[in-house]
Parts: C-alpha cells; sequence; structure tokens
C-alpha cells in the first residue's frame, strides 16, 4: 500500500547503502523526530514528560549500551546497572567537586569513567566466554555495589548514605534539582539520546561494527582474519560502559533526583537485559522497542484495571504485574526469539508485498 | 609495612591464637557451602539434561518452601503437605516442560536463559499472590527436624554447632549420593546421561526428550524442595531468599556447570572462602566483602581454568 519502495531507484552505491535506503522510513523517523522534539514537551503532561518519557528514554540508552556489547559483539553481561551507577557516582563527585563546570560536561566525562572501569571488567572476557562471563561480569556488579554502599567517600560522607543531585545550570536555566521544568530535563535526555543513537548507529555500520559482528559470531575465525581480539572486545566493554555511564548519569540527575546506591543493583541489570533480549539482540530500533514495551507495560498495566472501575487492591496488582510480565517475556520468546525488531521487520516486509503474500 | 602486616600476618596470627574460632568459621562456612551446594545441584541437573540455565531455580526454592509452609497454615498435617508439595513441584515440571520448553526448543542458550527469567517473574507473582508476601516461619520441628545446639570443647573454647546445621549437611550428603546411584544405575539415569552428552544422539535411539525433561525439572524441584526446607529453617521463608540463587553462581562457574561433584567442592570452596574471608580480612575493608568475594575467589579459579574446576574441556573447532 502506502509502504512499497516501487519507483524509487538508487543511482549510486552510497545512497544504496544508506542506512534507511526507503523513502518512507526517512519519512517515518523525522515524524517521529518532530513529535518528540516539538510535540511531546510541550502538549504532553509533566507525568507524561517526567515519568513516561525521560526514563523510557534513559533505558533505551542503557539498552543501546548493553545491546553493543550483548548483541552486536556477543559478551553477555550482567553488570549493566553497576556501569550505571559507576557513571552516576562519577557525575555526583565531579560536579560536587568542580561546581562551576557545565554538568553537561560531566556527564559526557563520568561516560569516560564508566568506560575505564568497563574495560578493567571485561579484561576476563579473552579468556572466558558464554554464561562464565556473565558471572564474571556478576563480580563486578556486586563488587562495585558494595563500593557504592560501603564506601562512604564515594556519596561525601553523606549521613544518609544517598546521593542528592545539586541545581546545576545551563545558560542560566536550572536543568537540575527541584527549580528545573521537566521539560527542560527532557529535552537534555532527547539531547543525548538521539545524538548517541546516531553514534551507535554510525558505530556497527561501519567497520567496528562489522569487527564486533565477526567476534559475535566466531570469535576464532575472526581472529583468523586479521582481527585483533582483545582490543575488539575491550572496546566493545569500553564503549558499551560509557553508553550506561551517561544512561546512569542522567538517570540519577535528570529522573530521580537522588539515588540510594540499591538502584544500581543486580536488578537494573537484569531488567536493561529484559530490554536487550525482549527487543532483539543485534539491533538499535530494537533496544527502543525493548525498553519501550519493558518500561511502559506496567504502567499501562497499573492504570488500564482502574480504567474499567475494576476495584483491586494495589498490591494484588502489583503481583498480577508481575505475573503477566513473565508471561509475556516468555509469550513474545515464543512468538519471536530474535525480538520485537524482528516483529517489526517482518510486519514492514508483509506491508510492502501487500496484498500479496510474498 | 603496617597495611602488609594486617593483610599477611594479622589474620594468620588471629587464627593461631584462636582455633576455636576459626574451627566455627569454618564449619559456619562449611554449612553455608552445603546450601549452595544444593542450589548449584539444582541448576546442574536441568543444564546437564536440557543445556538451559535455570535462573529460576532460586525462585523455586522459595516457592516450594512456601507452598509447604503455606499449606500447613491452612490446617494440612506437615507430612501430607510435604508430599502436596511435591505434587506442585511435579506439576511445575510438567507445565514449564509444555508451555515453556517445548515451544521454545532449539533456540539458543541466551534465550532459554531469558525465559527462565519470564518464569522466576511468574512464580514471584504467583507466589505472592496466592501466599502472601509475608516472611514465614519454616515448619522445621513438624517435619522431625532437630532444634537447638551442641557445644563442643574445643582447644580450651567452645565451638557451637546448630543441630539443624548438622542435618542440613547429613541430608545433602544423603541426596547427593541417592542422586549418584540414580544417574549412575537407572535405566532414567542412563537417558538422562545420554540427553545431557547430545539430545539429537539421544532421540535417534528413541529417548523421549520431553519426558526427561520433565523428569530433571522435577529432580530441581525436590533439590529445591529439600534447600528451601533447610534454608528456612536456619532464618525464614521469604522472597528474599532467591537471592541465594545469585550466590551459586559463583559456585556453578567454579565447579563447571556441568559438573554434579564440582557443584559440591564449589559450594565448599566458595561456602568456606566467603566466612574465612570475611570474619578475617572483613575489618580490612569495611564489612560486607561477602557479597562479592565468592565472585572474586571463582573469578581467579577461571582465569586458570575458563571451563571451572570440573566441567569439560572446552575444544574449539572451527
Amino acid at each position: 500500500m502506502f509502504y512499497r519502495e516501487a519507483g524509487q531507484f538508487k543511482t549510486s552505491y552510497t545512497a544504496d547503502m544508506s542506512v534507511f535506503p526507503i523513502l518512507q522510513d526517512r519519512v517515518g523517523l523525522a515524524i517521529i523526530l518532530i513529535v518528540a522534539v516539538a510535540i511531546i514537551p510541550f502538549f504532553g503532561s509533566g507525568f507524561l514528560l517526567q515519568a513516561v518519557m525521560t526514563p523510557f528514554l534513559v533505558f533505551a540508552l542503557a539498552t543501546i549500551g548493553l545491546n553493543l556489547l550483548t548483541g552486536y559483539t556477543g559478551l553477555l553481561s550482567l553488570g549493566t546497572g553497576a556501569f550505571m551507577g559507576v557513571g552516576a557516582y562519577a557525575c555526583y563527585k565531579l560536579t560536587t567537586y568542580f561546581p562551576d563546570v557545565n554538568l553537561i560536561v560531566w556527564i559526557i566525562v563520568s561516560g569516560f569513567f564508566s568506560a575505564a572501569v568497563g574495560v578493567l571488567f571485561g579484561l576476563p572476557s579473552l579468556r572466558i566466554k558464554g554464561f562464565y562471563l556473565a558471572v564474571a561480569t556478576l563480580a563486578a556488579q556486586f563488587f562495585l555495589s558494595w563500593c557504592f554502599i560501603r564506601q562512604p567517600w564515594f556519596y561525601n560522607y553523606n549521613v544518609s548514605g544517598a546521593i542528592e543531585v545539586p541545581t546545576r545550570t545551563l545558560f542560566g536555566i536550572p536543568i537540575t534539582g527541584a527549580t528545573s521544568s521537566d521539560a527542560t530535563r527532557y529535552f537534555i535526555v532527547l539531547g543525548f539520546v538521539i545524538a548517541m543513537t546516531w553514534l551507535a548507529s554510525n558505530l556497527v555500520h561501519g567497520r567496528i561494527g562489522r569487527m564486533w559482528m565477526a567476534v559475535r559470531d566466531m570469535d576464532l575465525a575472526a581472529e583468523l582474519i586479521g582481527i585483533r581480539l582483545l582490543r575488539t572486545k575491550l572496546l566493545a566493554f569500553a564503549i558499551s560502559s560509557f553508553y550506561c555511564g551517561v544512561a546512569g548519569a542522567l538517570m540519577v540527575f535528570m529522573w530521580y533526583g537522588s539515588a540510594e546506591p540499591s538502584v544500581f543493583d543486580v536488578n537494573l541489570s537484569f531488567y536493561i537485559l529484559f530490554m536487550v533480549i525482549i527487543g532483539g539482540l543485534g539491533s538499535l530500533t530494537g533496544s527502543f522497542f525493548g525498553a519501550a514495551l519493558i518500561y511502559i507495560l506496567p504502567i499501562l498495566l497499573r492504570y488500564v484495571p482502574a480504567e474499567f472501575g475494576m476495584p483491586i487492591q494495589s498490591s494484588t496488582v502489583e503481583h498480577i504485574q508481575y505475573m503477566v510480565i513473565g508471561a509475556l517475556i516468555v509469550f513474545f520468546l515464543i512468538v519471536e526469539p530474535a525480538g520485537l525488531a524482528r516483529l517489526w521487520q517482518v510486519g514492514k516486509q508483509k506491508l510492502r508485498v501487500w496484498p500479496f503474500p510474498y | 609495612m603496617d597495611l602488609l602486616y594486617k593483610v599477611f600476618l594479622d589474620p594468620f596470627v588471629q587464627m593461631g591464637t584462636a582455633p576455636d574460632l576459626l574451627v566455627q568459621t569454618l564449619w559456619d562456612g562449611l554449612v553455608a557451602g552445603v546450601l549452595y551446594s544444593l542450589i548449584a545441584l539444582g541448576f546442574v541437573l536441568i543444564f546437564k539434561a536440557s543445556g538451559v540455565f535455570n535462573f529460576a531455580q532460586g525462585i523455586m526454592v522459595v516457592f516450594a518452601a512456601l507452598t509447604l509452609v503455606g499449606l500447613h497454615e491452612k490446617g494440612v498435617p506437615a507430612y501430607l503437605a510435604l508430599a502436596i508439595t511435591l505434587a506442585v513441584m511435579f506439576g511445575l515440571a510438567v507445565g514449564v516442560e509444555r508451555l515453556m520448553l517445548r515451544p521454545l526448543v532449539n533456540q539458543p542458550d541466551i534465550i532459554l536463559f531469558m525465559a527462565t527469567f519470564g518464569l522466576t517473574y511468574f512464580l514471584i507473582g504467583f507466589g505472592e499472590l496466592v501466599f502472601g508476601g509475608n516472611p514465614k516461619v519454616m515448619i522445621a520441628s513438624e517435619l522431625g527436624l532437630p532444634k537447638g545446639a551442641v557445644d563442643i570443647n574445643f582447644a580450651g573454647g567452645f565451638v557451637s554447632l546448630q543441630k539443624i546445621d548438622i542435618a542440613a549437611a547429613i541430608i545433602a550428603s544423603l541426596m547427593v549420593a541417592a542422586l549418584a546411584v540414580f544417574f549412575q544405575k537407572t535405566r532414567i539415569g542412563r537417558a538422562l546421561r545420554a540427553v545431557a552428552d547430545s539430545h539429537k544422539a539421544a532421540l535417534s535411539v528413541g529417548i523421549s526428550l520431553n519426558q526427561i525433561w520433565v523428569i530433571v525439572w522435577f529432580a530441581a524441584g525436590v533439590v529445591a524442595l529439600a534447600t528451601g526446607i533447610m534454608w528456612g529453617a536456619r532464618s525464614e521463608v521469604s522472597f528474599a531468599l532467591q537471592i541465594i540463587a545469585l550466590k551459586a553462581l559463583p559456585v556453578l562457574i567454579l565447579g563447571g556447570f556441568t559438573s554434579i561433584p564440582g557443584a559440591i567442592v564449589g559450594g565448599l570452596i566458595i561456602g568456606i572462602g566467603e566466612k574465612v574471608g570475611e570474619f578475617y580480612w572483613g575489618p580490612l575493608l569495611g564489612s560486607g566483602i561477602e557479597t562479592w568475594l565468592a565472585y572474586v575467589i571463582a573469578l581467579v579459579f577461571l582465569l586458570f581454568r575458563p571451563q571451572g574446576l570440573f566441567g569439560e574441556k572446552i575444544i574449539e573447532r572451527i
């Protein structure tokens, strides 16, 4: 029907190899960007901005980070939560030591701190593979969580043991703390997500991405064709942790406002892993789908029964929510183990040849 | 110098001067290790037979214990409740096989791993819905488990052994022995080992994969129930218990995913290493190093043996 590429001719190799070769895809992307930039922040309610969109974008960013590692390079990591924590705590320490430097700079720098930690814990990945590596990254998770709880230096010897986000401004507008508006924080997160998604897209479509995928498909063969395993794997760990670190810093500074160390526990790692796998391993679009499904679905589940006037106790809702999420995870895995991204592909293919089956 | 002394000398001096404390710590570690081994055993059973890394083992422990206690609270006699719980675990095994494993057959490991996550969430929700989220007290005395402690005079001090811990150690050893016999001597055990070696070859000689899966998941359920009773009797039955599943992971990688003796030895090494480390070296770093010490121990072992202590040698081909 409307999604059909007949008549769109490619006259150069560059055009043929572009990321979005079909005009409709480019239009769709433009519409999504316009809605995200120009419509949601001005017409969306505070609830939508603060409790739905900002967290969704933060999770999407972390999911992209983990997807680069697990989906593209094939290294299973369960330390995402801790790497996000490193980003958040680094950003907090930096901005309390040097309050005059722009916070945006520190958010990016904290990503580099996280990357360094990621490389350190990625070192065993050369020798250890598969689930063994997952457990090795769990060592990072538990060690770093322990640091955040037991080493008071990380939270500036606060009595509460939590980190409080101070108010920081950008061009005179408060961007963090109680005085900042929901829309400002949404814009900052959105800016980061757009820039870093674009970067990730370029990475995975380029030489580095191909090296990662070669390592994922078979690392021994990749080594034989001249890919240096250690470098490639560590690069994946570094970039993945960089994304997670930035996401962690954004999570605390733009969404929570303050954070207990327990925020960055192992459950967060699992949560992000859900998003990666449900969304689709090795797909950037899938990262957004996964984050949307896993994060927004529970919100809907909470409000749908109330809309229909069903009197259910909140605790019961929570239990049923757990059951539904669990069942849905299994359901989606059975329907399409390659994730929502594959469903999306299949749907597009069907549209393309409609009304014929193939 | 001072730091070096504290790290390398002081703990051993302490061990030498107070051997009773050392023995007590070792015993605590041993008991914790036995329980870790039990959980790891559940993992290994399922991993060997179906290649599924069953993350839900931890919640199965909680679920089994909760069912047992919940039934008893409703007025069912203890032993009948035990029997019903076993039936429930069997039902769970059949359900998992039918609804989860069968449609997902031949998928990559990570997908199956993920599916057990789904199972975990489902069981958490289901368990809380049916039995409530409050911690419960394990019906240890009703099941005929001993209570109290034995004090032994040792090297001028006392070593206190909880009777329930002794019982746990004995039951765990019996269970491992029974499983070993089951695996080595029975028809089903041989079929299980065949499936573990190669799914396709096992299928081709007429072994029903579906049946085997039900059996291993049920066996893992029984192990989970035993673990739940033992662990529940030491503290209480609550959903916090599922965290111990994460404790079993370093045990697993230490022992190798496919080895039952590995699970036992790994459990003991981790349990003892963790307790001794916490007691003698913990105060240096600020306490609580138990949470990650196990992983670091496992990581160090892994760097030298990437397949775990008893795991099958990894052979890579192109």
